[in-house]
């Protein structure tokens, strides 16, 4: 990709991504509307979250287009989040039990 | 001190000269223009911050043992004696997706060499960039004076609420903001015709930046307003 000549697709692509997030975000936002609760609600709503997600960025920010080098260099990094992520959650529970814990006395 | 950045020598290169000369040809590790690769580091740094912020929600939600309040009935608006949860939240979603719709055309218009198309789908892209923030100013504006809720305390329930709110979408508020400076700042660079003989990778940078932005916002609407 040199400075002249970029990132260059057919306009149509980006219309039926736009459409697709259009629908996408609809369904999120009917997720709440029609008051889907529990498991199924958070299964539905980090579906919608990571299709709208996939689609900016390999479409919208043209990563399905560029080199493995700059892939990896963009999502190795996020396993330290995941870890992290992970980390907390269990974290969080302890602190909510020693919480329930010290409350019920 | 001679830098050498030929690939066929910079690795026989020994000492603090070879560790100069190594990281000097990075240029070729990543085939892109330097802005775009620069902008594309800064984006991860800053997926991390968010990541950071979010993860210190789900850490503060997860172990707190109040109510948490429910968002859907926070932010729900009420217009003709009808009860319309979240729809504020849905319009802001809707207009930054918009945004980032005309920003992508913005991008391949640049491309393509079209000055004018590129110039008038930026500034829309700003617009709906401005009218996010304005709506958004408009929701803390009744979640502080209506419905009183502090960065430590709310009538809603849990107290983390508030600080959690305030830090997360200020946060995101203040990156579209800059965008729309930047986009701004851009656009009229292109209308004065500076980037005709440098080349348009300037809108395709402004472009990841402003797609970011978006990004973002689809973690903070499934996260905060929808979960």
């Amino acid at each position: 990709m040199s400075e002249t000549a970029g990132q260059q697709h057919p306009i149509g692509i980006y219309l039926k991504v736009w459409l697709l997030l259009f629908i996408l975000s609809a369904f999120s936002y009917a997720v709440d509307l029609l008051h889907v609760e529990g498991y199924l609600r958070w299964t539905l709503i980090l579906i919608f979250m990571f299709l709208k997600a996939g689609l900016i960025v390999t479409i919208f920010m043209h990563v399905t287009w560029e080199r493995l080098a700059l892939k990896y260099l963009l999502f190795a990094p996020l396993i330290a989040i995941a870890v992290l992520i992970i980390l907390m959650a269990m974290e969080g529970d302890y602190t909510f039990m020693t919480r329930e814990i010290f409350f019920d006395q | 001190m001679t830098i050498q950045t030929d690939k066929s020598t910079s690795y026989t290169e020994p000492g603090i000269e070879g560790l100069v000369a190594d990281w000097s040809s990075d240029r070729q590790t990543f085939d892109l223009p330097w802005g775009k690769l620069m902008m594309w580091i800064f984006l991860l740094s800053d997926t991390f911050i968010f990541s950071i912020f979010l993860t210190g929600y789900m850490n503060v939600r997860l172990s707190q043992t109040d109510n948490w309040p429910n968002p859907s009935e926070v932010f729900a608006l009420e217009i003709a004696g009808q009860h319309l949860p979240l729809l504020l939240i849905a319009i802001m979603t809707f207009a930054l997706i918009t945004s980032s719709g005309t920003m992508a055309m913005a991008v391949n218009f640049a491309y393509a060499g079209n000055k004018r198309k590129t110039v008038i789908l930026m500034t829309i892209t700003a617009i709906l960039g401005a009218s996010f923030v304005g709506m958004q100013a408009f929701e803390w504006t009744k979640l502080i004076v209506e419905e009183g809720v502090r960065p430590w305390s709310n009538p809603m329930g849990a107290a983390q609420f508030g600080s959690i709110f305030f830090m997360i979408t200020g946060f995101h508020g203040l990156h579209v903001t800059a965008g729309v400076i930047y986009l701004s700042i851009i656009a009229r660079k292109v209308a004065r015709g500076d980037y005709e003989k440098k080349g348009y990778a300037i809108v395709e940078i402004t472009g990841l930046y402003w797609h970011f932005v978006d990004l973002v916002w689809v973690f903070i609407f499934a996260f905060f307003y929808l979960w």
